[in-house]
């Protein structure tokens, strides 16, 4: 049994909680699930009488082919990376965080109404106090199902999926009344966007003639920093403890509702820096449609670096880059960029079934550390 | 403005009700077996979708509607059997395995629409059928006797779920899956076979939820054509106490509501439509809060069922 370590003698241990054969398997499992998603899609282009190669050619082509389209991966990278960094906290703690379409959302709304309403500040209080606003705003919004499930065991799934409803309509609302562009209304076309951002709240572009914005320093820097709170910091660890086995956190005197509650909202948070490095960082306004899928997309790239903070970097790099594949592939040969999403909901499903290979792995290096042999 | 208080409005919104909680039903009642049985599946509005694509394609196609409800059922099998691979077989996560399972759904309709249809098209759905004698009843017969065959096969699910769940051997095998895997297995109920066909039998009525929206309810498809409209089924099956009488109630609330909304925008209410848009997501969510009697719910909800493990 898998739950006998305390005969594990420590050289073992460590042997097997350091160990490249270990990273290599985890390593492994989420680009065999890509692989078996991408060779599905391709026999279903093939039903759809589409030349497979011809799409995948131009998806990879789209997705490394200029220096431009690299850039724009990690500008897409970037929001990725955010949500996905909530996502790895409140999955950590069992906690199942779909909301980030929504807290995406709220946060690009706090970002603009902060930056303009504003405006007279200089930058260097303006951008700070802006991206911290938008992350109070994810915050609350992931708040609410948040407290929901602690205080009345309300599933987070359901009530994030209705939060996210929720925040859509509530920035049409917005985008049509309060929000919308003055300059719109006085030239009568009416346009559902907001007025441009005054420009000392614009992120930097990191590189000339490309949307590359700082921005993206930022969430690296985050990952690192959720990194350290999770694994190196008591309320971390309690987060993980959660996750691992609610009912040996009660019984080690974790507060068990209080932390799910607070994964959920650290989860919001982080959603909603998202929302603002978009809106200042990508478009200098807030637009419909601003959320591209990234709460659902984020999702994918966490699970697809295992729930680790740093695994969530190229994760949420090589899912940005595959965005803008699609994009591209859909304008080059007319494959319609709805491909990666049913290719990206296949790596949901085959990394998750590929849990129970990975915990028998487990299991078996561990029993056979518990002996002090070898692990082959 | 008319007043929203004649009884011609109030008929109205009564009859649209009934009507639109043909698609929640279907969804929730399989659900509602997938859960007894001890699987939460969150994919049914990506298998809506699937199904909701597949009877229009086919409808359209063919001009035959009873291929396109063929075609919904049989894309919600291979749905559900996806799903039980992932989530019985491989023991996954069934929280993710259920959003990659939507995810998968979203994504393939829009690729198939995309590819097959193209633009917006409809097709002549199923026609209303006047019930004789019932349907001449005043006022009555109008807001429930005079819908299509989709709407009336809805409403009968709920007695033929309440018969198998309470009256049949399988409907105590399902429970018993859901409720103590462990001991149904002791007994000799095979908990993994239980709940492939409760998964399964409940991803076909998702896909049947969704030829109801595509080829009865508005006669068309567009990429998410349901707009959650899964995720409120889950819900539903919470809020209805995992009973098949309990989730005829949910619907019809939720129905309402969504008929109330979209009368008042037909009648130019003076309320922003995003506002009528957000109210059946804020009473899920209040639905789901105020939804204390968890009696019913299966203790191995949400648990895989390993052998000789527990």
């Amino acid at each position: 049994m898998p739950t006998e370590t305390a005969v594990v003698p420590a050289r073992s241990l460590r042997r097997f909680m350091f160990d490249w054969k270990d990273i290599l398997f985890r390593a492994a499992l989420p680009v065999l699930a890509m692989l078996a998603a991408l060779l599905i899609g391709a026999v279903m282009l093939l039903l759809l009488k589409v030349n497979p190669f011809t799409a995948y050619a131009a998806l990879i082509n789209g997705a490394l082919g200029s220096t431009y389209s690299i850039t724009q991966s990690l500008v897409k990278a970037t929001p990725l990376l955010l949500v996905g960094l909530g996502i790895c906290i409140a999955f950590r703690a069992s906690v199942l965080n779909i909301g980030g379409e929504g807290q995406i959302i709220v946060g690009a709304l706090m970002a603009t109404w902060f930056s303009l309403q504003f405006r007279a500040w200089p930058g260097w209080l303006l951008v700070p106090a802006t991206v911290t606003m938008s992350f109070v705003a994810g915050a609350a919004w992931g708040f609410v199902p948040g407290i929901l499930k602690a205080r009345l065991s309300v599933n987070e799934i359901l009530s994030t999926i209705m939060m996210n409803a929720i925040a859509l309509q509530l920035m049409n609302l917005l985008l049509r009344g309060p929000l919308m562009d003055p300059g719109g209304i006085t030239a009568g076309t009416f346009l559902a966007q907001s007025e441009r951002l005054p420009e000392q709240v614009w992120l930097p572009r990191l590189v000339p003639q490309t949307m590359l914005h700082a921005g993206a320093i930022i969430a690296v820097v985050l990952a690192v920093a959720v990194y350290i709170f999770l694994w190196r910091t008591t309320i971390g660890y309690r987060i993980r403890a959660v996750g691992l086995n609610p009912h040996a956190a009660r019984y080690a005197g974790i507060n068990v509702p209080f932390y799910q509650a607070l994964s959920l909202t650290l989860a919001g948070g982080f959603a909603g820096l998202a929302g603002a490095v978009e809106v200042i960082g990508v478009h200098h306004r807030l637009l419909e449609g601003i959320t591209s899928g990234y709460g659902f997309t984020g999702i994918v790239a966490a699970l697809f670096g295992g729930l680790h903070p740093l695994g969530a970097i190229p994760a949420s790099y090589l899912f940005g880059s595959l965005l803008v594949g699609a994009d591209k592939m859909q304008r080059a040969v007319q494959v319609p960029s709805a491909l990666v999403d049913t290719i990206m909901g296949l790596v949901v499903l085959f990394v998750v079934g590929s849990a129970l290979l990975s915990r028998r792995w487990a299991a078996r290096r561990l029993a056979a550390a518990a002996k002090g042999q070898e692990v082959k | 403005m008319e007043n929203i208080f004649s009884i011609a409005v109030i008929v109205g919104i009564l009859t649209s009700a009934i009507r639109l909680a043909a698609p929640y039903l279907f969804a929730s009642i399989g659900e509602s077996f997938a859960q007894l049985s001890g699987v939460v599946n969150l994919g049914v509005d990506g298998i809506m979708l699937v199904g909701a694509y597949a009877a229009f394609f086919v409808a359209l196609n063919t001009g035959n509607l009873w291929l396109g409800v063929l075609a919904a059922l049989i894309v919600g099998l291979l749905m559900g059997l996806l799903m039980s691979v992932i989530s019985v077989t491989l023991k996954a996560e069934q929280g993710i395995s259920g959003i990659g399972l939507y995810m998968f759904g979203l994504g393939l309709s829009s690729l198939l629409f995309k590819v097959t249809i193209g633009t917006v098209k409809t097709v002549n759905g199923f026609r209303p059928i006047k019930i004789p004698l019932l349907g001449d009843i005043p006022i009555l017969g109008e807001i429930l006797f005079q819908h299509n065959v989709l709407v009336y096969l809805a409403f009968l699910l709920v007695p033929a779920a309440w018969w198998v769940l309470e009256k049949t051997t399988w409907g105590l095998r399902i429970k018993a899956a859901g409720q103590n895997p462990a001991a149904a297995d002791s007994l000799g109920v095979n908990v993994d076979r239980v709940r492939y066909v409760s998964v399964c039998l409940g991803a076909m009525l998702a896909g049947l939820a969704g030829a109801s929206l595509s080829i009865s309810l508005v006669n068309l498809f567009q990429e998410n054509l349901t707009a959650g409209a899964g995720f409120i089924a889950v819900a539903l099956v919470y809020f209805g106490g995992w009973r098949p009488v309990g989730i005829l109630g949910g619907a019809l609330l939720f129905s309402t509501v969504n008929a109330f909304q979209l009368w008042m925008q037909v009648l130019g209410v003076n309320i922003p439509s995003d506002v009528a848009v957000m109210l059946p997501y804020l009473l899920t969510i209040a639905a789901l809060a105020v939804t204390m009697n968890r009696a019913h719910q299966p203790a191995g909800l949400n648990l895989p069922f390993e052998r000789g493990e527990s």
